[in-house]
């Protein structure tokens, strides 16, 4: 069991959250050549560690927000808001 | 040595003490004319393929731990062809053809079982799309069958088809020629056939990276030190993105944990493959007895091959409700593989844009089913070093082509396909 640990609410069971992916990905500039427009879309880093992720505590405040997680243990490592840095070990 | 029934009596006079090994297990050589990375079903299917139909039998197999010790001694062995759309509707029909053949051409007992692939359906919406799916596959020319509720419930006498179900039962789409392979013997058989024919199956060897000069492969790092090789095959399944990375290529695939579970054994009580989209279930009984099911991905990234408790929770809910009298068993086991889940929900078995460079994998839930169409392929992709007409969809440029296969129609969410 994950114990989330949102940082509008505090800790809460994983099931009144839902999963956004990889929250290192930026959306390119309007004009960006076409192999931005794909990394952004569909290339991920993917990586076996630390993994910067988005969080919608879909069942609680409705609020989006960052966790970093170790892939290979489930760990967590930290968790901020949107507009915060993320603490904890760096991925 | 080939098993027969001659092999068998033999063999049983002396006590089964002198059946010889069914594969070697030799040291690397300094160079190979192709490498595969994995030792998984794909990664075995590519070697003995590349040996057979190739005529390459200067070839390795390298596999980090031990053989089928990855997804495919994980699965849960179901085997189909059920698909929308044309690309993987042709690949995964030509891999059940592989299956119905592939004991007697690996002279080795897979325990191919087409007890059928029954998909219910539990509402008007759910019936419309089983019906355009199903005659999709018909015209296709693959076998599609739909049943409806009194024909489901004489058949399946413990699955709940009351009009008061928690999940009301409406019919479903049924693959009479789907059903279950025997895991473990996919890898071990592939392995042997392949070991016959020259292949060095090197066990406890990981790569731990490629070596590329001038735009092409030259050999790969192991912990059994330097092989020099000028074509290398990826079949790593979960682990695809770090291995692809070890050549300085990103791919459109994420890590993401997948369980399974089993009841302790029973005498004989379903005799096919039962699955719900609506309720993200299936099960099947396995030849010893057990009760095998499983639903969803946990639905986020993991390299931890085991899950959490609430998808367990979720597979047993839905397991009560379409079956309330499997109540009184006991759960023995539960697990977790890593699945290669793609951006599409369709796999990739093409060249990658590195000179000699290979892979197959974005199996996501259903590669065990594609292990023969998968390997066959691969080998013919690595040996002429262009595509097959049967995997040309199947390329990593697909992505920023848009031409993606997206039988779902998710998107590019790679837990939701
Ligand atoms: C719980 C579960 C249920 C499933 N159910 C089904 C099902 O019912 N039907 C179906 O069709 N599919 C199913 N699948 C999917 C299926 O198991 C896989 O898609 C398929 O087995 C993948 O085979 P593979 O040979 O590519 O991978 P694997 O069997 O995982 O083989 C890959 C191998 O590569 C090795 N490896 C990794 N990195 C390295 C390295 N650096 N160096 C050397 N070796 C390395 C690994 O140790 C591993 O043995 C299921 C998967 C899971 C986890
Ligand atoms: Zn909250």
């Amino acid at each position: 069991m994950l114990l989330i640990p949102c940082p509008w609410c505090g800790p809460r069971n994983q099931i009144e959250f839902t999963y956004g992916g990889d929250a290192t990905v930026q959306r390119p500039g309007n004009d960006a050549p076409e192999a931005a427009w794909e990394a952004f879309v569909y290339m991920r880093d993917n990586p076996s560690g630390p993994h910067d992720e988005l969080w919608l505590h879909s069942a609680g405040c409705r609020s989006w927000f960052k966790l970093r997680r170790d892939t290979r243990t489930h760990d967590i490592l930290g968790s901020a808001r949107m507009g915060d840095e993320l603490g904890g070990e760096s991925p | 040595m080939r098993y027969s029934i001659f092999s068998l009596a033999r063999n049983a006079l002396t006590h089964h003490q002198h059946w010889p090994l069914a594969w070697r297990s030799p040291a690397p050589k300094p160079r190979y004319d192709a490498v595969i990375i994995g030792g998984g079903g794909h990664g075995l299917a590519t070697a003995y393929y590349l040996a057979k139909e190739h005529g390459m039998s200067n070839i390795a197999v390298l596999e980090k731990g031990w053989l089928g010790g990855g997804n495919t001694g994980r699965n849960t062995t179901i085997v189909r062809s059920n698909y929308h759309l044309d690309p993987n509707a042709h690949f995964y029909e030509y891999s059940l053809k592989l299956w119905e053949g592939l004991s007697q051409e690996l002279n080795f007992n897979v325990m191919y079982s087409a007890r059928g692939v029954l998909n219910l359906v539990h509402s008007p919406a759910d019936m419309d799309a089983a019906m355009r799916r199903g005659n999709a596959m018909r015209l296709n020319g693959i076998d599609a069958r739909f049943l409806s509720r009194d024909e489901i419930a004489q058949w399946i006498p413990n699955l709940d088809c009351s009009a008061n179900a928690r999940f009301p039962i409406h019919g479903g789409l049924l693959q009479p020629r789907g059903g279950t392979v025997r895991h473990d013997a996919v890898a071990w058989g592939y392995a042997r056939a392949a070991d016959a024919r020259g292949v060095d199956v090197i066990q406890q060897c990981e790569v731990t990276g490629i070596r590329v000069e001038a735009g092409a492969v030259v050999g790969v790092e192991t912990t059994q030190g330097y092989i020099a090789t000028p074509k290398i095959g990826i079949a790593v399944a979960g682990h695809s993105g770090q291995v692809a990375a070890m050549a300085g290529l990103k791919l459109p695939i994420e890590s993401h944990v997948l369980q399974a579970m089993v009841t302790e054994p029973v005498k004989p009580v379903l005799d096919t493959v039962v699955t719900s989209g609506a309720v993200h279930f299936y099960i099947s009984q396995s030849d010893r007895g057990e009760l095998v099911m499983g639903g969803d991905l946990d639905f986020y990234n993991s390299y931890a091959q085991r899950g959490n408790l609430p998808i367990i929770e979720h597979v047993v809910a839905a397991c009560l409700a379409l079956f309330p009298s499997f109540g009184r068993m006991k759960l023995m086991r539960t697990w977790g593989g890593i699945m290669d889940m793609t951006m599409d929900g369709s796999p990739i078995i093409a060249k990658l844009p590195v000179n000699g460079l290979y892979m197959t994998g974005g199996w996501c839930y259903g590669g065990f089913k594609a292990t023969p169409a998968s390997g066959w392929l691969h080998a013919y992709t690595i040996a002429h070093d262009q595509p097959h007409p049967l995997n040309a969809a199947f390329t990593l440029e697909r992505f920023a082509e848009g031409r993606v296969l997206d039988e779902k129609g998710a998107g590019p969410y790679p837990w939701a396909h």
